[in-house]
């Protein structure tokens, strides 16, 4: 890779040893996929739960946290990803002492290295969405995935190391979604049925992940009947981000990037063409329907839920009572709203529990499942089914008022 | 008989020797494993139930989220990890992880490598050569 004076200094160490692993962690990562120099960044987002860092990973940020503080500070904003817990429901969750440490410790790491702990992943809705164009490096696929394809951002999926080094350094190897030709569309799906709930959208997602199936594959939708809002968009791109690791989309005559097609599929240039209609959608849901009166909990998470998804659900729970753990997991930015306009109490006076900064899925799943006899899930995230299996669950996935009903009708616990 | 010696586009990490564990299917260690039991834990995943400990993976693609790229510091610390990464195609995220924790992969050839490799040969990976390979030996 090209590097420039400044870059040079970092790897000499001239700006402490922190930037310096950080870069050359950057070069290694640039060198092995291309990059042929850096691109400056304006943002970071770390994805850091301690589920995933274990105690090796909160120990090495442990070292570097302390540093003397200016070699230690990130030097652009950089946020974070959703934490591992909500200390304030921990027991009702069944979580260990040993995790809320080990949670304790990598916040106390992250906020020595000038990190703000936003513990969101829909920051492009509630902390500061980025604009085209705009060079970024985030964490968390939903947020890529979002902020490439609905607000023509530029960002590869980058993994926690990689997004703190690039707040350290002020900027990330330019390979990827950072390149005009890379962000061609690759593949065609032709949409004959438009989803109408979250669960639907979820549920494309997912079927275009698995037609996609890899990294550098670009899906480019026609067919779309509607501009989905911002919450449909976040299930369809958290889905096809998990089902096939694609971190870029294009929804023709809606995406800012497709207005024309032109100008992401070039006449001329033939592309493989794929149709996906209504009974590979009912097809896609069926595969996760299981057994769905035997359900042990019903939650609502992966995205994190927006405003608009903590009122729907307030409403669906108005005047009913849950018989099964209902949990709705939002954003520490939407949890002081969703308090002041009444959804959290009316969600709590149903029998359900908000929780706020984490995600159901970075949250030591496996051990809360077998904490709390947790092995059928009901949700309407597509990403989390496609999650969950690996930490034992068997998940089935519906629409929000489905989970709703399933949760009221009793559930495991009902039978 | 001619050697059986595959050549991959990039690699990173040590040398190593280890027996192949040979899927077509994807990776991922938020997705497909249970690391503290070391065994792929995805139901649906073709090594469902396989210990990797030890083992040169040779897989087809990437796949999931961005949790790999700790994870495999995390796995590497415990010494509860593949031994190598042998994929037809890599995301970021592999790459990045593979960065952190010094693991040794390649990635990238000119044929399906989890059609080449037999599953349970012994191989030797060379990621740091001129030109990246995967032996059978």
């Amino acid at each position: 890779m090209k590097l420039n004076g400044e870059e040079r200094a970092m790897r000499a160490g001239e700006f402490g040893p922190l930037r310096q692993w950080a870069i050359e962690h950057q070069i290694k990562v640039g060198d092995y996929l291309g990059a042929d120099d850096f691109v400056p960044v304006n943002q970071a987002h770390i994805m850091a739960d301690t589920e995933s860092l274990g105690a090796a990973g909160v120990e090495w940020l442990e070292r570097w946290a302390a540093l003397p503080e200016p070699q230690r500070q990130v030097r652009i904003p950089t946020i974070t990803d959703p934490r591992g817990t909500d200390f304030a429901a921990a027991a009702r969750l069944k979580q260990q002492p040993w995790m809320l440490d080990l949670e304790r410790r990598a916040i106390t790491a992250f906020e020595g290295l000038g990190v703000l702990m936003t513990n969101t992943c829909i920051n492009y809705q509630t902390i500061m969405p980025p604009v085209r164009g705009e060079h970024c490096a985030y964490g968390d696929t939903g947020v890529v995935i979002y902020s490439n394809s609905v607000c023509g951002a530029r960002s590869n999926f980058e993994g926690g190391p990689s997004a703190l080094s690039a707040g350290l350094t002020g900027r990330t190897p330019r390979y990827g979604y950072h390149l005009d030709h890379r962000r061609q569309a690759t593949l065609v799906v032709e949409v004959a049925s438009t989803p109408r709930d979250l669960c639907e959208w979820g549920a494309l997602g997912g079927i275009v992940g698995r037609i996609a199936g890899d990294y550098w594959q670009v899906p480019l939708l026609v067919g779309i009947e509607r501009t989905p809002n911002s919450d449909e968009m976040k299930h369809f791109g958290a889905a096809l981000a998990s089902f096939g690791s694609v971190a870029l989309f294009h929804m023709a005559g809606i995406t800012p990037e497709a207005m024309h097609i032109e100008d992401i599929a070039p006449s001329g240039c033939t592309l493989p063409s794929h149709a996906v209609d209504e009974s590979m959608m009912h097809a896609f849901r069926a595969r996760y329907a299981a057994d769905v009166g035997a359900t042990d909990v019903v939650v609502f998470s992966a995205p994190q839920l927006s405003l608009l998804e903590m009122r729907d659900l307030a409403g669906m729970l108005d005047g009913r009572r849950t018989t099964i753990p209902l949990l709705a997991i939002t954003s520490p930015q939407v949890k002081p709203d969703a308090d002041r306009m009444g959804f959290t109490a009316r969600i709590e006076a149903a029998g359900g529990t908000v929780l706020s900064g984490m995600c159901f899925y970075q949250s030591y799943a496996r051990e809360m499942a077998e904490a709390n006899g947790w092995r059928r899930l009901a949700t309407n995230s597509a990403k989390l089914t496609n999650i969950l299996g690996g930490y034992g669950y068997i998940p089935a996935l519906l629409s929000m008022e489905e989970c709703v009903r399933v949760a009221c009708a009793g559930g495991k616990r009902g039978r | 008989m001619s050697e059986l010696i595959f050549y991959a586009a990039a690699g990173m990490g040590r040398k190593v020797r280890a027996r192949a564990l040979v899927a077509s299917d994807g990776f991922s260690a938020r997705y497909d494993l249970d690391r503290i039991r070391g065994v792929f834990s995805r139901p649906d995943h073709k090594l469902a139930g396989q210990s990797y400990g030890g083992k040169a993976l040779v897989l087809d693609a990437a796949k999931g989220g961005v949790a790999t790229a700790w994870m495999l510091y995390e796995m590497t610390a415990r010494a509860v990890m593949p031994a190598a990464l042998v994929l037809n195609r890599v995301n970021p995220i592999m790459v990045q992880g593979a960065a952190l924790a010094d693991f040794t992969m390649i990635s990238g050839f000119d044929r399906d490598i989890t059609k080449a490799i037999p599953n349970g040969a012994e191989v030797e990976i060379d990621p740091a050569a001129e030109r990246p390979f995967i032996r059978v030996l």
